[in-house]
């Protein structure tokens, strides 16, 4: 492993008609770091992959995938990146093995067979080779399209909303084999709009209509972000939070068990709406907190909306 | 970057092995060379026998009833019912229940004796050419011939003279006007277009539309290994079905093969390699499958109308030939018959070769144009 970033892209930037979907967006994933690309339905995440990849070119911008230039060394940049697509995208008509073994070929692995059955036993799906891939369930599929494109063994991993649709505990899973592979030094890209994905990457980087608002280390997202926040707990926390929500410096009341977090960034305005409430109120408790990666996750989401279709966001 | 022959093994095996598990397609592959070639070479026949006749007999000599015999014979004319006036032919004609009213006219036999070339008036209806077309032509030799073996005997000394009718009809390749041997040649390029462009154009388009083709592209595979591994097999389901066709053209309905089966692979090979090509440059084109399916089919009208297939090429304006000569099936149609029935070997066939490799040139290199080994 060297220190040479795994990717870094500068002012990349894709137009699709008169759309621009991904707007001069720069990012630095060091190596050997799990890397969160955030951002809601239709803000670039798909499309800046697919360039960094060289499945498409790039309209403006820059950039490097493991050493190789992203608009001159495609090829190379596919031979040692595994790309997991956001739709599950193996064969539904092949097998199982089959499916790992055309994987294998494409990448013209040496002992095929030997590889092919390792990922199967791996998998724990040694007997089920011969069933069609079509026939999984979603997290099964998820986990069969990730040992796919790692049968190679990749260097980087770039994953594209990689549990979308998949239930909790088949998407726990898939994450700890994210972090297994993580610590045997492989580089991992992951798109993702679940709050308890976010939380366990080393680095975020959120985009939104195209252009990335805020990157950084994990721990350095919530002060960027600018948030602050109380914890209150107490009685009828319902009526509490409804009749926050309306109060001007009060930008999110979120619910964390019996605890609500009362985030705003005016903090001056937040913390008079705060002493108010406390005066009125005398049966909750009040504390002030760090703002962690959760409430800025939940910020950061709900400031956008889906981004389809309209040019443009908050920003403008 | 070089080629890699295992990916282009890959790419090949994958879609032998889906091709194989597709049954409905692999069957109706199969299927389509047969039922066409029933449908063409049984129902349709434009030359069609039994066409319903009336007759206005106003001379009941044995000369006219000899003629008329004769036209029964022939079995291109099928005599329903004796009419006494125009009025009631024409009446028939119009709403078709018959196509034909044959006319004797009065005072015939003697007319014919007396040497005064007596007219028979045909009325034909001729808006359907085709299925009248061929009992008009047959007739003046059909009148000829009765006429001839009438006038023995006694009145002998009438047949030296000049017929009534002199239509002479010389058809050569295939004396009996048989449509379908005619016709089943020329199917086999028709089906092969038909298949091979929508076949290859649906297997492509359908890695896009499912999402596979963006596995495939983030892959180290080249273009040339996918389209190659990807058409290869469909070029073994073309051999299948001319197979399939060919035998079922003899056997059943006994078209002859008398040119050189090599001139036949060569122009045959080059014809699959053509359409292949064509599909996969539809397969640029479109975004879905039904798309796909509904680009062959926006091609195979023209090609069926304008290769030769149904009409005469010849017979066609200009421009109509131009199209017609842009199309690969006008050449492989003019190659298979020249093959099949006329004993053409290798050089009588060079011509249409010529053409079929030009287009196809053309075709590979817009559609490798248009490939993208990207989304874009
Ligand atoms: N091939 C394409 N042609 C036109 N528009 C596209 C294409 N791919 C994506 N888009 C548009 O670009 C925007 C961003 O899409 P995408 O990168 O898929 O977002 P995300 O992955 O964040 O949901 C969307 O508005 C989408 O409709
Ligand atoms: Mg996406």
């Amino acid at each position: 492993m060297t220190d040479t970033p795994a990717i870094s892209v500068r002012g990349l930037t894709k137009v699709f008609g008169d759309k621009t979907v991904v707007d001069a967006v720069d990012m630095d994933v060091p190596p050997g770091a799990i890397y969160g690309f955030l951002g809601p339905n239709g803000s670039g995440k798909t499309t800046t992959i697919r360039m960094m990849c060289g499945l498409l070119t790039p309209d403006g911008g820059a950039g490097e995938c493991l050493g190789y230039d992203i608009l001159t060394e495609a090829p190379k940049i596919k031979e040692n990146v595994g790309y997991m697509t956001q739709k599950f995208s193996l064969y539904g008509d092949l097998t199982i093995r089959e499916n790992l073994d055309f994987m294998a070929r494409m990448y013209r692995l040496k002992n095929r067979r030997k590889v092919v059955d390792k990922t199967l036993t791996d998998l724990g799906l040694e007997g089920r080779g011969d069933q069609l891939a079509g026939t999984l369930s979603g997290g099964w599929k998820q986990r069969l399209a990730l040992a796919a494109c790692m049968q190679h063994q990749p260097r980087l991993l770039l994953l594209d909303e990689p549990t979308a649709g998949v239930d909790p505990k088949a998407r726990r899973d898939f994450w700890d084999e994210i972090r297994r592979l993580s610590k045997r030094g492989v580089t991992v890209l992951v798109s993702t709009h679940y709050m308890d994905e976010a939380i366990q990457c080393d680095f975020i980087a959120y985009i939104a209509y195209g252009r990335k608002l805020i990157d950084g280390p994990a721990a350095e997202i919530p002060a960027k972000v600018g948030l602050h926040t109380w914890r209150v707990d107490g009685p009828d926390l319902t009526e509490l939070e409804d009749a926050l929500a309306s109060r001007p410096g009060v930008e999110q009341v979120a619910r964390f068990g019996a605890q609500l977090h009362v985030s705003g960034t005016d903090e001056a305005a937040l913390a008079a709406v705060i002493a108010e409430e406390k005066k009125k109120n005398g049966t909750h408790r009040w504390q002030k907190k760090d703002t962690e990666l959760e409430e800025a996750f939940i910020y950061l989401m709900a400031t956008a909306a889906d981004n389809f279709g309209a040019p443009g966001g908050p920003g403008e | 970057m070089h080629l890699s022959l295992a990916r282009f093994g890959a790419v090949l095996v994958k879609e032998f092995v889906q091709m194989r598990r597709d049954r409905m397609t692999f069957a109706m592959m199969i299927m389509i060379p047969i039922v066409q070639l029933f449908l063409f070479g049984f129902a349709i026949n434009s030359d069609p026998h039994n066409l319903p006749t009336l007759v206005e007999m106003a001379d009941e000599s044995p000369t006219a009833r000899a003629v008329l015999a004769g036209m029964e014979t022939s079995d291109y004319f099928d005599f329903i019912g004796v009419v006494t006036g125009q009025e009631d032919g024409d009446r028939a004609l119009r709403d078709g229940s018959a196509n034909f009213v044959v006319v004797i006219p009065p005072g015939f036999e003697r007319d014919v004796i007396r040497g005064l070339s007596p007219d028979i008036l045909v009325a034909a209806d001729a808006s359907d050419p085709t299925a009248v077309g061929s009992a008009v032509s047959a007739l003046g030799g059909i009148v000829e011939v009765a006429i001839k073996q009438t006038l023995e005997g006694p009145l002998a000394f009438a047949a030296g003279r000049p017929p009534p009718f002199s239509v002479s009809v010389h058809r050569q390749f295939n004396p009996e006007a048989e449509t379908s041997i005619n016709i089943v040649p020329g199917l086999l390029a028709i089906i092969l277009a038909m298949t091979m462009v929508m076949i290859t154009a649906v297997a492509i388009v359908r890695e896009v539309e499912r999402g596979t083709m963006e596995t495939l592209l983030a892959t180290p595979v080249r273009p040339f290994e996918v389209m190659v591994g990807k058409v290869l097999p469909y070029v073994l389901v073309g051999y299948v079905q001319t197979i399939v066709f060919l035998a079922g053209a003899g056997l059943v309905f006994g078209v002859p093969f008398i040119g050189s089966p090599l001139a036949f692979f060569v122009g045959f090979n080059i014809y699959i390699v053509v359409n292949l090509a064509l599909g996969f440059l539809i397969s640029t084109v479109v975004k879905t499958q039904m798309q796909a399916m509904q680009a062959s089919f926006f091609l195979i009208l023209p090609t069926i109308l304008l290769s030769g297939f149904m009409f005469p090429f010849a017979g066609m304006p200009g421009w109509a030939q131009a199209i017609g000569a842009a199309m690969p099936a006008t050449h492989f149609l003019r190659l298979v018959r020249k093959v099949m029935l006329k004993g053409a070997d290798l050089a009588d066939i060079a011509v249409d070769l010529r053409a079929m490799a030009i287009i196809g040139a053309v075709i590979v290199v817009v559609s490798m144009l248009r490939y993208r080994q990207t989304l874009d």
